[in-house]
């Protein structure tokens, strides 16, 4: 059992249909501080639309999200001043520098000048990509640019970071530095959500939630899902897909 | 600052930054008002009369008449393109992250439509240096009058723009926009004509163009640039962009295209 002020993000019997389809199921799970949770699930199987919940682009009827002892449908936005998210699409402005980028989004924390320009350095340095700051967004290659948006989800200095599948459509060295930073994050006493379908991006030590259909079929260490096999083996008998890497 | 300001800003930066690193966006802009002071103006100067009506003092040309106008019709352009591209896909990205700022939802998307009526204005004031340089100059302190108007009548379009994109599913694209609502706007209004003109050929077609919000939009910038107060025009202008506002903040709903998608 975790001490509750630990508890960075907690996500209680959540529910949610698309007209008569059911997305999620009654989702329970938490996520501590200083922890890497894996939420994996093979396509459809709901990871997207609990972001969008825990982002409240949509709103859950039934059950109950917190950030950082926040609730999301009652305190709505000191909610989300706790967190941060890399969406799964790109979110960039191509034709702007780094800077400008990152300063746009101080701006939505309601963070400017020198506290901006600070924490902006900060979240550059944390990632490496403080000499990138002057170039614009388009000459960044796809690492980079995903780098940048999760040093852009860090300049408020959330309790805890979302990343919806962050290294989709990124080759195998940039998935594998962009992994390796934020299980850094995680270490670092970041509460870390972390949505894939690839098992390979998962360590034995970080928590998993398997996710299929809408429903919770594991909740627990990586090692522990694995079981005797590999995780991949577990995953594929779990959910009965072929999709993992 | 509050952050509120703060965020106002920050996103106005970002909306102007974004325009003016896309030179083409910038001319492409610029040549829809443009073609139609070049061409159609030059078409419409000698089948047109117009007789001396407020504010003008003296007989004028067209294309000093369809000025004003075709600064309201950059404006509803802006207005319709900003405001569905809120909606549909193209900038669903840029809007679920700017829908991640703790503030209040209605406040960002005041702050973006504020953001689309400064770029418009810029677009207004270079179209109005070109149209000076063609020799059809205002009142030299008009261009500074306008200003405050523009944002209003910049608020007020940028508002219908939201309400039909939140409310009107089927106008999924920019064309039906372009035929439903931008072109009845604009030419059942005053940009191109005066309403007594219209009167003579149809009565009720200048009623309804004196019941267009653009009208007033439009009638508000004309007065504004020679200096004067049109109350009324103000009046109409103000009262529509408030419908407008609360009725599309009350109709926007950022996870409809989500639904849509994952419902179809």
């Amino acid at each position: 059992m975790t001490v509750p002020s630990t508890v960075a993000l907690s996500v209680e019997d959540v529910r949610f249909h698309y007209g008569p389809k059911q997305a999620l199921g009654g989702v329970s799970f938490t996520v501590e501080a200083g922890t890497f949770r894996a939420l994996l699930g093979p396509n459809g199987a709901g990871k997207s639309t609990l972001f969008s919940l825990l982002t409240r682009l949509l709103v859950a009827p039934e059950g109950r999200i917190s950030v950082a002892g926040h609730d999301l449908a009652k305190s709505p936005r000191a909610a989300l001043a706790r967190m941060g998210v890399v969406f799964q699409q790109p979110t960039l402005d191509l034709d702007l520098s780094v800077r400008q980028s990152l300063h746009y989004f101080a701006g939505l924390h309601g963070m400017a000048g020198k506290r901006a320009g600070v924490a902006i350095d900060a979240a550059l340095d944390r990632l490496g990509m403080r000499e990138r700051a002057g170039e614009t967004v388009r000459a960044l290659n796809g690492g980079h640019r995903r780098r940048m948006e999760i040093a852009r989800a860090l300049i408020h200095d959330p309790a805890v970071l979302l990343l919806d599948e962050p290294t989709v459509g990124l080759d195998a060295a940039s998935r594998r530095a962009i992994t390796a930073h934020v299980h850094d994050l995680a270490a670092g006493g970041m509460a870390v959500l972390w949505a894939t379908h690839l098992v390979d991006e998962i360590k034995d030590g970080d928590r998993v939630v398997v996710l299929h259909r809408g429903l919770i079929l594991a909740d627990a260490s990586a090692k522990e899902v694995a079981g005797e096999g590999s995780l991949a083996d577990a995953f594929l008998r779990m959910t009965g897909e072929e999709d993992a890497a | 600052m509050s952050i509120y300001l703060i965020a106002l800003k920050a996103i106005v930066t970002r909306e102007s930054l974004r325009f003016f690193s896309q030179r083409w966006r910038f001319v492409a802009a610029l040549v829809r008002p443009l073609v139609w002071l070049l061409v159609f103006a030059a078409g419409f100067r000698a089948a047109l009369g117009l007789s001396i009506i407020p504010p003008y003092q003296t007989y004028i040309t067209y294309e000093v008449y369809i000025v004003p106008g075709l600064c309201g019709m950059i404006q509803l352009f802006n207005g319709m393109q900003s405001s569905l591209s809120l909606v549909y896909d193209q900038e669903m990205g840029a809007m679920r992250l700017l829908l991640t700022s703790p503030l209040p939802r209605g406040w960002l998307l005041f702050c973006k439509l504020l953001a689309g009526v400064v770029v418009s204005i810029a677009q207004i004031w270079v179209f109005l240096a070109l149209a000076w340089a063609m020799g059809i100059d205002m009142e030299p302190l008009g261009y500074l009058a306008v200003l405050p108007v523009l944002v209003l009548t910049g608020l007020m379009l940028g508002a219908l723009g939201l309400l039909i994109s939140s409310t009107i599913k089927q106008l999924e694209n920019f064309a039906g926009v372009m035929n439903f609502v931008i072109f009845p706007m604009f030419f059942l209004s005053s940009a191109l004509y005066p309403l007594w003109k219209m009167g003579e050929s149809s009565p009720l077609l200048r009623d309804i163009c004196a019941f267009n919000p653009f009208t007033h939009a439009v009638e508000a910038i004309r007065f504004a640039l020679y200096l004067q107060w049109n109350g009324a025009a103000m009046a109409w202008t103000v009262g529509s962009f408030v419908v407008f506002l609360v009725l599309a903040l009350w109709g926007y709903d950022p996870a409809r295209a989500l639904m849509r998608r994952k419902t179809r």
